[in-house]
């Protein structure tokens, strides 16, 4: 008999809307989660997984209120509970990890003092033996030098860092439940595969249960043994993680998995149409009828329950789960890209060197900039027409870096920009006329943000057209409502508000606005992190579509190498400011490697239980780029010697055309990659 | 560190300067000064010129500016024309009287406020934050020539408890002054408090909803350390600021409410030396309200990155 450690039983949980009307942001919930298993609850923005995580540590954020229904701990219901009870709960038998460590620990106390903290509330243990354990806990998250962790604070550690701090003082109480609340979310690739690896660890060392809350199916399918599938408050699918993942019988989960691009797979994933309904949104019927492709009739107007299917262990809610139950095998289909290569170069980075060294007096009296160690340095690109080519990297590599100073946003140290073979490009806004400023076009990663929220979409598209072409009157409304189309939104978009449009329609004006200019370059910052998978597949599509019919070039930033892979012809590898590795992107995808991509491409997460994360180097934190030698000397498991520390690495080029800067000789490089 | 508050230091001193040029620039251009105001319908001829020379008027501008300056940072500010004695003299008892009603409504206010804003803040929405809220809402907007008028008419008037305005000498001792400023305190303490409990109030809310806070809860840390831990260190952070900019505002004079209750602090002295072109005065004063002003907020600002542990490593790190 396996025990069961948390019963949540027909829960609701909701808030009041201005008129007075219950709307509900989990609709009657019921799930179990046993004695040391790990349960995955994956959903879009909105699903309300972490309301669900927070009801079970019998928390209910402002605002929101308990409908119905209860979460059992220990047979008492802990959303009656006092809060001198709770306290005694939480953090001693229920622990939380939360999303963004950064955020969740307290600015003005020291590393050491809140895990003590926990420990004091949590534990009998004198003063002294406290220190030691203290110690112990970070040393079991794998932090280096625990005295001198314990007595910094938060501010001063890295983000990796942050993150392994909370798990220590989640394991602070010894819990019988941790429950994590996208606990790697915010964190570079390579941080994110070796925290999840810790978890694992921490699981099977502590047996404690688990409830991993996340978007990512990818770190879902690493730590779960059972997924729950939430839409739109909702559990739409639950069961056995291999084979939610393998076989979806759930037309949301077959889509989910079908919009995910995948290392193994160039071409644009299929992206699912519509997005999630807001809460208080929803009609009669199926949650998901307007975006299933196997919906009926019945489906509008009756809401399917949720069924135990015994010979599969999986309940789901779907009157037509039989028909994919048959095919459901995700037979991965990609839209494959075409390329609108073309032969004539259009922008040409050489020497370009970046620094944000603050400057002397005497430098910007004279208006220079030095700095003998840039935050970028040596890059040269050679970009065509019609091309989209990705730079890559983790966080503080200067991929963002690059983009500005392309856009004129951020004066560079050195080299030069040229445009169309001929026209130099200054880094300096103030120094490029309107035709400079026009044809390169910036997107930016979180709509929210670059989209004024005053101005209605119709005043957002219209500004560069007045701007550039000087149109007016119906003239200029005909362009706003062509370019709406071409982004796939309705003529009645035009006078919205930002705040009144979901994120994949934000980002979808952002794109229109870029477009309007007709611009030959358009920097694509990040353009699809901030959005839900099923979001990000529409707006790729999108993007290659519109690419397909104006000839644009793209110059893509993302950390997401299995997005990279989808959309661009070829990829450039940046780490700390250098550029590692370019090629086209067939060729970087496969070995040889240079070290740096290896380590990216080992930590990818794979929405598959039986693909692993390999993790070649440290997820170490390196503040600046070394002096001299290869940049990535630091953290290079595969490091030489000598020669990597003082001489910059030679240009090697494949057999492909693709060009790897490392010392190690090709062959030898692709020896050890390919076991 | 020490580069940093050596840096900020410099930067008050250009700020003083400044201070000084345009307050002296701007007496200057004023039609009209001191000896034709002082002489008034005999302003012309030999005793105008007399009037000049006796106060050094006489001589080029710049040369005054030089003079003047190089006195003053001895604390000599010249002589003052209405009363003809020494500036320092004038301004001496007046700054004393000054700081003790400043110090008699900091020490009331602050913490007052500081209460009023956490309470309320810790129940929000609840019967004592609608309660106080309402309070300090209406004593917010009041303006303090009604609440000082209004203070005089029901405790001075009505009931007779305390001297409705102060008849005392400039130069009186502390324990004879001391029944003058209650009711002055009151008025002024009313206003501020109210401000800087509106303001703490919002910056407890915004750190009580912030993810550490959260955290806490989640970690079983019991409701009052939370609050005395987590949320007052991090709230109380930017009061800093606001509480020095009252402490200046209080000791450069509140000048409404000297005036209302002919209280003989700065702020009087500055309406007084106005009107009665005192132009010498005007500048010492300038240049003391200035200085109170940029030594307070540096202090303010020293304070708060010794307090903030996010500022502190910036700072040494660069």
């Amino acid at each position: 008999m396996i025990e069961i450690i948390q019963k949540v039983k027909n829960l609701s949980i909701g808030f009041k809307s201005k008129k007075g009307e219950e709307i509900l942001i989990l609709r009657n919930i019921t799930t179990n989660i046993k004695k040391g298993e790990t349960v995955g609850i994956v959903g879009e923005s909105g699903s309300g997984k972490s309301t669900l995580a927070l009801a079970m540590m019998g928390y209910v954020k402002h605002g929101l209120y308990t409908i119905g229904g209860e979460c059992e701990f220990n047979s008492s219901n802990l959303l009656k509970m006092k809060n001198r009870d709770l306290e005694k709960i939480r953090g001693r038998k229920i622990a939380m990890i939360p999303q963004n460590a950064g955020q969740a620990l307290t600015p003005n106390l020291k590393i050491g003092y809140q895990i003590d903290e926990a420990l004091q509330l949590h534990s009998d243990l004198k003063e002294e033996e406290r220190e030691q354990k203290i110690s112990e806990l970070l040393n079991k998250v794998r932090l280096p030098s625990p005295e001198t962790i314990a007595l910094r604070y938060p501010h001063e550690l890295s983000g990796g860092q942050q993150q392994r701090v909370a798990v220590a003082m989640a394991l602070a109480g010894t819990p019988d439940l941790l429950l994590l609340d996208e606990p790697t979310t915010g964190l570079d690739v390579t941080t994110q595969a070796h925290v999840l690896e810790l978890l694992n660890f921490i699981a099977k060392d502590t047996g404690t249960s688990m409830v991993y809350v996340s978007h990512d199916l990818g770190a879902i399918a690493q730590v779960s043994d059972r997924i729950i599938v939430m839409y739109s408050g909702e559990i739409v699918l639950e069961g056995p993680s291999r084979d939610i993942l393998k076989k979806p019988i759930h037309p949301y989960t077959y889509g989910l998995l079908k919009s995910i691009p995948k290392l193994s797979l160039a071409g644009l994933p299929q992206s699912m149409p519509g997005s999630q309904p807001q809460p208080g949104t929803m009609h009669r019927g199926c949650s998901f009828f307007d975006r299933c492709n196997f919906s009926e009739e019945k489906c509008k107007n009756n809401s399917p329950q949720l069924e135990y299917l015994e010979e599969l262990k999986t309940s789901i809610r779907c009157f037509n789960y039989k028909s994919l139950m048959n095919d459901s095998q995700v037979n991965q289909t990609v839209n494959k890209i075409k390329t609108s290569l073309q032969d004539k170069e259009i922008l040409n980075l050489s020497e370009v060197s970046i620094s944000y060294a603050k400057q002397k007096l005497l430098d910007q009296v004279l208006n220079r900039i030095s700095d003998d160690n840039p935050t970028v340095k040596d890059i040269n690109i050679n970009i065509k027409k019609g091309e989209t080519i990705a730079l890559v990297g983790e966080s503080g590599s200067g991929k963002s870096t690059i983009l500005k100073s392309i856009a004129g946003l951020l004066r560079t140290k050195g080299g030069i920009i040229k445009f169309d073979q001929d026209r130099n490009l200054s880094s300096d806004l103030k120094e490029r006329d309107p035709n400079d400023l026009r044809i390169i076009q910036l997107i930016f990663q979180n709509p929210d943000e670059s989209l004024n929220p005053n101005h209605t979409v119709e005043e957002i598209i219209a500004q560069p057209l007045k701007l550039y072409f000087g149109l007016k009157g119906e003239e200029l409304k005909k362009n706003i409502i062509d370019l709406l189309q071409k982004v796939r939104l309705g003529e009645f978009y035009m006078s919205r508000y930002p705040r009144q449009l979901s994120g994949g329609e934000k980002q979808r004006v952002a794109v229109a606005r870029a477009f309007a200019a007709k611009p030959d370059i358009i920097l694509c910052d990040e353009v699809t992190s901030a959005l839900d998978v099923s979001v990000q597949a529409a707006v790729l599509n999108l993007l290659q579509q519109l690419k397909e019919d104006f000839g644009t070039t793209y110059i893509f930033v993302s950390h997401d190498l299995a997005v990279v892979r989808a959309i661009s012809d070829r990829v450039a590898v940046l780490y700390q400011g250098r550029l590692c590795e370019v090629g086209p992107s067939k060729d970087v995808y496969q070995f040889p490697s240079h070290p740096y991509t290896e380590v990216l491409l080992g930590a990818v997460l794979e929405p598959d239980p039986d693909i692993k994360p390999k993790l070649v180097a440290e997820d170490i934190v390196e503040e600046k780029p070394p002096q001299k030698g290869c940049s990535f000397q630091g953290r290079c498991s595969r490091i030489l010697g000598d020669i990597c520390k003082n001489e910059i690495p030679p240009w090697q080029i494949t057999n492909s055309g693709n060009s790897i800067r490392c010392h190690i000789p090709l062959k030898e490089l692709q020896k050890d990659q390919i076991n | 560190m020490l580069f940093l508050i050596i840096k900020r230091i410099l930067l008050g001193l250009i700020t003083l300067f400044i201070v000084s040029l345009i307050t002296f620039v701007g007496t200057e251009i004023l039609p009209g000064d001191a000896c034709t105001t002082y002489l008034e319908r005999q302003a012309f001829g030999e005793q105008l010129e007399a009037c000049y020379r006796r106060l050094g008027l006489n001589v080029p501008a710049y040369e005054r500016y030089v003079s003047w300056a190089v006195n003053a940072i001895q604390g000599d500010f010249g002589y003052s024309l209405s009363g003809e004695m020494p500036i320092k003299e004038v301004l001496g008892p007046r700054i004393k009287n000054s700081l003790v009603l400043a110090s008699a409504a900091i020490f009331i206010g602050i913490p007052i406020a500081l209460i009023l804003g956490i309470v309320t803040a810790l129940w929000r929405d609840k019967l004592p934050d609608v309660a106080i809220s309402t309070v300090t809402i209406f004593a917010m907007t009041i303006p303090e020539f009604i609440s000082a008028t209004l203070l005089i008419l029901i405790i001075a008037i009505w009931l007779e408890w305390l001297p409705g305005i102060v008849i005392v000498p400039t130069d009186v001792s502390f324990l004879e002054l001391l029944p003058n400023i209650i009711l002055p305190v009151i008025a002024i303490a009313m206003i501020m408090t109210a401000h800087m409990a509106r303001m703490v109030r919002s910056s407890v809310i915004q750190v009580m909803a912030s993810e550490y806070v959260q955290m806490a809860i989640l970690k079983g840390v019991p409701y009052w350390k939370m609050v005395f831990k987590h949320v007052l260190p991090n709230a109380l952070l930017p009061a800093i600021n606001v509480v020095a900019l009252t402490i200046a505002w209080l000791l450069g004079g509140v000048v409404v409410t000297e005036v209302v209750f002919n209280y003989p602090g700065l702020g009087r002295l500055v309406i007084e030396s106005i009107s009665n072109r005192d132009l010498p005065t005007v500048q010492a004063l300038a240049i003391i309200l200035a200085s109170i002003y940029v030594s307070i907020n540096l202090l303010a600002d020293l304070m708060t990155l010794m307090l903030n542990p996010r500022l502190k490593t910036l700072q040494i790190r660069k």
